[in-house]
Protein backbone atom coordinates (compact mmCIF):
# COMPACT_ATOMS: atom_id res chain seq x y z
CA UNK A 1 0.00 0.00 0.00
CA UNK A 2 1.29 3.28 -0.94
CA UNK A 3 1.86 5.78 2.13
CA UNK A 4 2.49 9.37 2.55
CA UNK A 5 4.79 11.17 5.26
CA UNK A 6 2.89 13.24 7.98
CA UNK A 7 4.66 15.39 10.05
CA UNK A 8 3.07 17.65 12.66
CA UNK A 9 4.59 21.33 13.73
CA UNK A 10 3.75 23.67 16.17
CA UNK A 11 5.04 26.59 17.39
CA UNK A 12 6.55 24.70 20.51
CA UNK A 13 8.80 22.54 18.04
CA UNK A 14 7.83 19.42 15.48
CA UNK A 15 5.67 16.75 17.27
CA UNK A 16 6.01 13.75 14.75
CA UNK A 17 6.89 12.79 11.53
CA UNK A 18 6.08 9.39 9.92
CA UNK A 19 4.30 7.75 7.25
CA UNK A 20 0.96 6.58 6.99
CA UNK A 21 -1.84 4.97 4.93
CA UNK A 22 -4.72 7.84 5.44
CA UNK A 23 -4.83 10.84 7.47
CA UNK A 24 -8.46 11.93 8.74
CA UNK A 25 -8.99 15.36 10.25
CA UNK A 26 -11.44 17.89 10.83
CA UNK A 27 -11.06 21.19 8.53
CA UNK A 28 -13.42 24.09 9.26
CA UNK A 29 -16.25 23.18 6.99
CA UNK A 30 -15.97 18.94 7.83
CA UNK A 31 -14.17 16.07 7.99
CA UNK A 32 -11.57 15.68 5.56
CA UNK A 33 -10.23 12.39 4.21
CA UNK A 34 -6.99 12.44 3.03
CA UNK A 35 -4.83 9.22 0.72
CA UNK A 36 -1.19 9.41 -0.91
CA UNK A 37 -1.48 11.20 -4.50
CA UNK A 38 -3.89 14.19 -3.27
CA UNK A 39 -3.53 17.50 -5.22
CA UNK A 40 -1.81 20.04 -3.25
CA UNK A 41 -4.35 21.41 -1.27
CA UNK A 42 -4.20 24.17 2.05
CA UNK A 43 -7.27 23.80 4.71
CA UNK A 44 -7.33 25.53 8.26
CA UNK A 45 -8.36 23.17 11.02
CA UNK A 46 -10.68 23.38 13.74
CA UNK A 47 -10.22 22.12 16.99
CA UNK A 48 -10.80 18.10 16.75
CA UNK A 49 -8.84 14.61 16.75
CA UNK A 50 -6.27 13.65 13.70
CA UNK A 51 -6.90 10.32 13.05
CA UNK A 52 -3.58 8.90 11.13
CA UNK A 53 -4.07 5.34 9.88
CA UNK A 54 -0.98 3.19 9.45
CA UNK A 55 -0.67 -0.49 8.52
CA UNK A 56 -0.73 -2.16 11.58
CA UNK A 57 -2.57 0.41 13.72
CA UNK A 58 -4.10 4.20 13.99
CA UNK A 59 -2.65 6.93 15.66
CA UNK A 60 -4.88 9.93 17.64
CA UNK A 61 -3.76 12.88 17.98
CA UNK A 62 -5.38 15.95 19.97
CA UNK A 63 -4.66 19.14 18.04
CA UNK A 64 -6.20 22.71 18.09
CA UNK A 65 -6.12 25.30 15.45
CA UNK A 66 -4.01 25.74 12.41
CA UNK A 67 -4.33 24.65 9.27
CA UNK A 68 -3.50 21.61 7.16
CA UNK A 69 -0.97 21.81 3.46
CA UNK A 70 -1.60 18.93 1.73
CA UNK A 71 1.48 17.32 -1.02
CA UNK A 72 0.63 14.23 -3.22
CA UNK A 73 3.20 12.61 -1.11
CA UNK A 74 3.54 14.26 1.88
CA UNK A 75 0.75 16.13 4.63
CA UNK A 76 2.39 19.36 6.93
CA UNK A 77 0.09 19.61 10.51
CA UNK A 78 0.26 23.37 11.10
CA UNK A 79 -1.21 23.40 14.94
CA UNK A 80 -1.22 25.62 17.31
CA UNK A 81 -0.86 22.73 19.50
CA UNK A 82 -0.78 18.93 18.58
CA UNK A 83 -0.55 16.51 21.62
CA UNK A 84 -0.31 12.68 21.51
CA UNK A 85 -2.27 10.66 23.85
CA UNK A 86 0.56 9.71 25.84
CA UNK A 87 1.56 13.66 26.12
CA UNK A 88 -1.97 14.41 27.46
CA UNK A 89 -2.52 15.56 30.90
CA UNK A 90 -5.61 13.55 31.86
CA UNK A 91 -6.52 15.50 35.25
CA UNK A 92 -6.16 18.84 34.06
CA UNK A 93 -8.12 18.32 30.56
CA UNK A 94 -11.13 17.33 33.50
CA UNK A 95 -10.32 20.13 35.46
CA UNK A 96 -10.58 22.06 32.25
CA UNK A 97 -13.90 20.76 31.10
CA UNK A 98 -14.97 21.08 34.52
CA UNK A 99 -14.39 24.71 34.90
CA UNK A 100 -15.79 25.72 31.19
CA UNK A 101 -18.89 24.30 32.40
CA UNK A 102 -19.21 26.00 35.53
CA UNK A 103 -18.54 29.11 33.41
CA UNK A 104 -20.77 28.63 30.60
CA UNK A 105 -23.76 28.36 33.42
CA UNK A 106 -23.04 31.51 34.94
CA UNK A 107 -24.16 34.11 32.40
CA UNK A 108 -20.94 36.41 31.58
CA UNK A 109 -20.31 38.58 28.54
CA UNK A 110 -19.83 37.08 25.18
CA UNK A 111 -15.98 37.42 25.00
CA UNK A 112 -15.57 35.33 28.33
CA UNK A 113 -18.21 32.99 27.07
CA UNK A 114 -16.67 32.63 23.47
CA UNK A 115 -13.19 31.55 25.69
CA UNK A 116 -15.01 28.92 28.17
CA UNK A 117 -16.75 27.69 24.95
CA UNK A 118 -13.13 27.30 23.10
CA UNK A 119 -11.62 25.63 26.04
CA UNK A 120 -14.37 23.26 26.90
CA UNK A 121 -14.16 21.78 22.83
CA UNK A 122 -10.65 21.59 23.82
CA UNK A 123 -10.96 19.66 26.78
CA UNK A 124 -13.73 17.59 25.02
CA UNK A 125 -11.43 17.19 22.49
CA UNK A 126 -8.55 16.08 24.56
CA UNK A 127 -10.30 13.50 26.32
CA UNK A 128 -12.16 12.08 23.59
CA UNK A 129 -8.40 11.09 22.06
CA UNK A 130 -7.61 9.65 25.26
CA UNK A 131 -10.47 7.36 25.28
CA UNK A 132 -10.11 6.15 21.76
CA UNK A 133 -6.66 5.30 21.37
CA UNK B 1 46.44 54.68 53.82
CA UNK B 2 43.84 52.27 54.75
CA UNK B 3 44.34 49.82 57.16
CA UNK B 4 44.80 46.12 57.33
CA UNK B 5 41.64 45.13 58.63
CA UNK B 6 39.75 47.17 56.02
CA UNK B 7 41.85 46.13 52.86
CA UNK B 8 40.85 42.76 53.80
CA UNK B 9 36.54 43.39 55.05
CA UNK B 10 36.78 45.05 51.04
CA UNK B 11 38.58 41.51 49.67
CA UNK B 12 36.03 39.53 51.39
CA UNK B 13 32.93 41.25 49.87
CA UNK B 14 34.01 41.86 46.39
CA UNK B 15 34.62 37.65 46.46
CA UNK B 16 31.30 37.13 47.67
CA UNK B 17 30.10 39.44 44.64
CA UNK B 18 31.54 37.61 42.38
CA UNK B 19 30.64 34.04 43.74
CA UNK B 20 27.14 35.71 43.02
CA UNK B 21 27.67 37.44 39.61
CA UNK B 22 29.55 33.83 38.51
CA UNK B 23 26.72 31.91 39.55
CA UNK B 24 24.61 34.23 37.57
CA UNK B 25 26.68 33.93 34.61
CA UNK B 26 26.30 30.19 35.05
CA UNK B 27 22.45 30.04 35.22
CA UNK B 28 22.37 32.79 32.14
CA UNK B 29 24.50 30.50 30.23
CA UNK B 30 22.11 27.08 30.22
CA UNK B 31 18.97 29.73 29.92
CA UNK B 32 20.64 30.50 27.13
CA UNK B 33 21.63 27.20 26.22
CA UNK B 34 17.48 26.18 26.42
CA UNK B 35 16.24 29.39 24.63
CA UNK B 36 18.37 28.67 21.72
CA UNK B 37 17.06 25.37 21.41
CA UNK B 38 13.19 27.02 21.53
CA UNK B 39 14.01 29.30 19.21
CA UNK B 40 15.23 26.91 16.45
CA UNK B 41 12.34 24.21 17.50
CA UNK B 42 10.21 27.34 16.53
CA UNK B 43 11.71 27.59 12.69
CA UNK B 44 10.14 24.55 11.28
CA UNK B 45 6.50 26.09 12.16
CA UNK B 46 7.87 29.71 10.89
CA UNK B 47 9.43 28.56 7.73
CA UNK B 48 6.04 26.49 6.59
CA UNK B 49 3.31 29.24 7.67
CA UNK B 50 6.11 31.95 5.57
CA UNK B 51 5.75 30.07 2.66
CA UNK B 52 2.17 28.89 2.22
CA UNK B 53 1.16 32.36 3.39
CA UNK B 54 3.67 33.77 0.55
CA UNK B 55 1.52 31.36 -2.21
CA UNK B 56 -1.12 32.55 -1.11
CA UNK B 57 -0.53 36.04 -1.28
CA UNK B 58 1.25 35.73 -4.60
CA UNK B 59 -1.12 33.77 -6.22
CA UNK B 60 -1.62 36.23 -8.45
CA UNK B 61 -5.41 37.19 -7.18
CA UNK B 62 -5.57 40.57 -5.69
CA UNK B 63 -7.01 40.05 -2.24
CA UNK B 64 -8.24 42.73 -0.14
CA UNK B 65 -7.53 41.16 3.45
CA UNK B 66 -7.38 44.00 5.45
CA UNK B 67 -4.18 42.17 7.34
CA UNK B 68 -2.51 42.85 3.39
CA UNK B 69 -3.38 46.23 2.96
CA UNK B 70 -1.77 49.33 3.85
CA UNK B 71 -4.24 51.87 5.43
CA UNK B 72 -4.03 54.88 6.09
CA UNK B 73 -1.99 55.51 9.93
CA UNK B 74 -4.36 57.02 12.57
CA UNK B 75 -2.98 55.23 15.45
CA UNK B 76 0.72 53.42 15.58
CA UNK B 77 1.49 51.00 17.96
CA UNK B 78 5.15 49.85 19.27
CA UNK B 79 5.18 46.07 20.63
CA UNK B 80 8.23 46.09 22.63
CA UNK B 81 9.98 43.31 24.00
CA UNK B 82 12.28 44.00 27.77
CA UNK B 83 13.18 41.74 30.57
CA UNK B 84 11.40 41.50 33.90
CA UNK B 85 14.73 42.46 35.87
CA UNK B 86 18.03 44.17 35.13
CA UNK B 87 21.64 42.99 35.61
CA UNK B 88 21.57 42.45 31.93
CA UNK B 89 24.25 45.21 30.47
CA UNK B 90 22.53 47.20 28.16
CA UNK B 91 19.47 44.68 26.64
CA UNK B 92 16.87 46.84 27.92
CA UNK B 93 18.13 50.13 27.79
CA UNK B 94 19.22 50.15 24.62
CA UNK B 95 15.85 49.07 23.10
CA UNK B 96 14.06 51.80 25.04
CA UNK B 97 16.46 54.24 24.09
CA UNK B 98 15.91 53.43 20.44
CA UNK B 99 11.72 53.37 21.15
CA UNK B 100 11.59 56.29 22.96
CA UNK B 101 13.93 58.76 20.09
CA UNK B 102 11.59 56.91 17.67
CA UNK B 103 8.33 58.18 18.65
CA UNK B 104 9.82 61.55 20.33
CA UNK B 105 10.62 62.27 16.27
CA UNK B 106 7.45 60.71 15.02
CA UNK B 107 4.63 61.85 16.91
CA UNK B 108 3.40 64.91 18.29
CA UNK B 109 1.07 63.75 20.93
CA UNK B 110 0.06 60.95 22.43
CA UNK B 111 -3.38 59.93 20.56
CA UNK B 112 -1.21 58.85 17.67
CA UNK B 113 1.06 55.86 19.51
CA UNK B 114 0.41 53.23 21.86
CA UNK B 115 2.65 50.91 23.24
CA UNK B 116 2.55 46.97 24.03
CA UNK B 117 5.10 46.30 26.82
CA UNK B 118 6.44 43.00 27.36
CA UNK B 119 8.57 43.19 30.57
CA UNK B 120 8.70 45.27 33.62
CA UNK B 121 11.57 47.05 32.97
CA UNK B 122 9.71 48.77 29.81
CA UNK B 123 6.63 48.92 31.29
CA UNK B 124 8.21 50.79 34.04
CA UNK B 125 9.73 52.85 31.44
CA UNK B 126 6.91 54.10 29.64
CA UNK B 127 4.57 54.30 32.54
CA UNK B 128 6.74 57.06 34.08
CA UNK B 129 6.97 58.84 31.24
CA UNK B 130 3.28 59.23 30.93
CA UNK B 131 3.06 57.49 27.39
CA UNK B 132 -0.15 55.16 26.66
CA UNK B 133 0.55 51.33 27.01
CA UNK B 134 -2.37 49.45 25.70
CA UNK B 135 -1.31 45.73 26.81
CA UNK B 136 1.27 44.64 29.02
CA UNK B 137 2.87 41.05 30.42
CA UNK B 138 5.25 40.53 32.91
CA UNK B 139 6.60 37.67 34.71
CA UNK B 140 6.96 35.49 31.40
CA UNK B 141 8.77 32.80 31.83
CA UNK B 142 12.23 31.89 30.69
CA UNK B 143 11.39 29.26 28.49
CA UNK B 144 7.85 30.68 27.27
CA UNK B 145 5.42 28.21 25.82
CA UNK B 146 3.40 29.50 22.97
CA UNK B 147 0.21 28.70 25.03
CA UNK B 148 1.35 31.28 27.68
CA UNK B 149 1.32 34.12 25.01
CA UNK B 150 -0.79 33.67 22.86
CA UNK B 151 -3.62 35.38 24.93
CA UNK B 152 -1.24 38.44 24.40
CA UNK B 153 -0.75 37.82 20.43
CA UNK B 154 -4.21 37.79 19.56
CA UNK B 155 -5.24 40.49 21.68
CA UNK B 156 -2.83 42.19 19.48
CA UNK B 157 -3.40 41.21 15.83
CA UNK B 158 -7.39 41.74 17.03
CA UNK B 159 -6.71 45.23 17.65
CA UNK B 160 -5.30 46.15 14.57
CA UNK B 161 -8.18 44.02 12.99
CA UNK B 162 -11.05 45.99 15.27
CA UNK B 163 -8.89 49.20 13.67
CA UNK B 164 -7.88 50.14 16.70
CA UNK B 165 -4.37 50.45 15.56
CA UNK B 166 -3.51 50.95 12.26
CA UNK B 167 0.29 50.23 11.89
CA UNK B 168 2.19 47.92 14.09
CA UNK B 169 6.15 47.65 14.76
CA UNK B 170 8.07 45.60 16.33
CA UNK B 171 11.08 46.28 18.87
CA UNK B 172 13.47 43.27 20.22
CA UNK B 173 16.63 42.49 20.47
CA UNK B 174 18.03 40.29 17.85
CA UNK B 175 20.29 36.91 19.01
CA UNK B 176 22.80 37.17 16.36
CA UNK B 177 25.32 35.60 18.76
CA UNK B 178 26.24 35.15 22.60
CA UNK B 179 28.31 38.29 22.56
CA UNK B 180 26.49 40.27 19.89
CA UNK B 181 22.51 40.95 19.86
CA UNK B 182 21.49 44.11 17.97
CA UNK B 183 18.51 45.94 18.45
CA UNK B 184 15.63 45.49 15.14
CA UNK B 185 13.11 47.41 14.59
CA UNK B 186 10.25 45.91 11.60
CA UNK B 187 7.13 47.05 11.08
CA UNK B 188 4.88 43.88 11.19
CA UNK B 189 1.32 44.92 10.43
CA UNK B 190 0.22 45.74 7.39
CA UNK B 191 1.48 42.30 6.16
CA UNK B 192 2.67 44.42 3.10
CA UNK B 193 6.34 42.05 2.37
CA UNK B 194 5.21 38.71 2.49
CA UNK B 195 7.93 37.65 -0.40
CA UNK B 196 8.58 34.12 -1.01
CA UNK B 197 12.59 34.36 -0.78
CA UNK B 198 13.17 32.40 -4.02
CA UNK B 199 11.28 29.56 -2.56
CA UNK B 200 9.50 26.92 -4.95
CA UNK B 201 6.25 28.03 -4.69
CA UNK B 202 3.40 25.55 -4.95
CA UNK B 203 -0.60 26.14 -6.01
CA UNK B 204 -3.02 24.80 -3.62
CA UNK B 205 -6.34 24.14 -4.08
CA UNK B 206 -8.15 26.32 -1.36
CA UNK B 207 -11.11 24.94 1.03
CA UNK B 208 -13.11 25.97 1.03
CA UNK B 209 -11.56 29.31 -0.59
CA UNK B 210 -8.96 31.31 -0.10
CA UNK B 211 -10.48 34.64 1.30
CA UNK B 212 -11.91 32.48 4.36
CA UNK B 213 -7.89 30.51 4.54
CA UNK B 214 -6.45 33.72 4.54
CA UNK B 215 -8.82 34.97 7.26
CA UNK B 216 -7.96 32.21 9.36
CA UNK B 217 -4.22 31.98 8.01
CA UNK B 218 -3.36 35.43 8.35
CA UNK B 219 -3.83 35.98 12.15
CA UNK B 220 -1.48 32.89 13.17
CA UNK B 221 1.10 33.90 10.67
CA UNK B 222 0.99 37.31 12.48
CA UNK B 223 0.96 35.64 15.63
CA UNK B 224 3.67 33.11 15.15
CA UNK B 225 6.20 36.33 14.32
CA UNK B 226 5.67 37.93 17.34
CA UNK B 227 5.91 34.88 19.15
CA UNK B 228 9.17 34.48 16.88
CA UNK B 229 10.55 37.52 18.27
CA UNK B 230 9.44 36.91 21.73
CA UNK B 231 11.93 33.85 21.59
CA UNK B 232 14.62 36.00 19.92
CA UNK B 233 14.46 38.00 22.14
CA UNK B 234 14.50 35.92 25.36
CA UNK B 235 17.66 34.41 23.84
CA UNK B 236 19.37 37.85 23.73
CA UNK B 237 18.23 38.65 27.09
CA UNK B 238 20.18 35.69 28.63
CA UNK B 239 23.16 36.08 25.92
CA UNK B 240 22.73 39.76 27.75
CA UNK B 241 22.88 38.77 30.58
CA UNK B 242 25.31 36.09 30.64
CA UNK B 243 28.21 38.76 28.92
CA UNK B 244 27.35 41.48 31.69
CA UNK B 245 27.63 39.14 34.34
CA UNK B 246 31.26 37.39 32.79
CA UNK B 247 32.71 41.22 33.09
CA UNK B 248 30.74 41.46 36.55
CA UNK B 249 32.88 38.56 37.11
CA UNK B 250 36.23 39.75 35.46
CA UNK B 251 36.10 42.65 37.28
CA UNK B 252 35.47 41.71 40.53
CA UNK B 253 38.79 39.68 39.94
CA UNK B 254 41.24 42.71 38.79
CA UNK B 255 40.01 44.04 41.86
CA UNK B 256 40.71 41.46 44.27
CA UNK B 257 43.68 41.26 42.40
CA UNK B 258 44.59 44.92 42.88
CA UNK B 259 43.54 44.78 46.97
CA UNK B 260 45.21 41.70 47.15
CA UNK B 261 48.26 43.93 45.83
CA UNK B 262 47.49 46.91 48.47
CA UNK B 263 46.67 44.46 50.98
CA UNK B 264 50.38 42.47 51.17
CA UNK B 265 52.09 46.41 51.01
CA UNK B 266 50.84 47.54 53.80
CA UNK B 267 51.62 44.67 55.13
CA UNK B 268 55.19 44.67 54.51
CA UNK B 269 55.21 48.41 55.64
CA UNK B 270 53.24 47.39 58.63
CA UNK B 271 56.33 44.47 59.47
CA UNK B 272 59.26 47.11 58.19
CA UNK B 273 57.83 49.77 60.36
CA UNK B 274 57.95 46.89 63.45
CA UNK B 275 61.46 45.96 62.87
CA UNK B 276 62.70 49.72 62.75
CA UNK B 277 60.89 49.87 65.83
CA UNK B 278 62.37 47.02 67.45
CA UNK B 279 65.65 47.85 65.96
CA UNK B 280 65.62 51.54 67.31
CA UNK B 281 64.48 50.58 70.62
CA UNK B 282 67.70 48.34 71.11
CA UNK B 283 70.02 50.41 69.29
CA UNK B 284 69.07 52.76 72.45
CA UNK B 285 69.17 50.67 74.68
CA UNK B 286 73.37 50.05 74.00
Amino acid sequence: MKTLIVSVVTPDGPVMEDSYEMVSLKAENGELGILPGHIPLVAPLTIGAVRLKGPEQTNRLAVNGGFVEVRPDKVTILAQSAEKPSDIDVERARKAKERAERRLQTKQDDIDFRRAEHALRRAINRLDVIENS
Amino acid sequence: MASLRDIQNRINSTKKTKQITNAMQMVSASKLNKAEQNAKSFVPYSDKIQEVVASIANSGEDSNHPMLQAREVKKTAYFVITSDRGLAGAYNSSILRKVYRTIQERHQSTDEYTVIAVGRVGRDFFAKRGMPIAREITGLADQPDFADIKDLTSETVQMYLDEEIDELNIYYNHYVSAISQEVSAKKLLPLTDVSAEGKQLSTYEYEPNQEEILEALLPQYAESLLYGALLDGKASEHAARMTAMQSATDNANDLIDDLSLSYNRARQAAITQEITEIVGGAAAQE
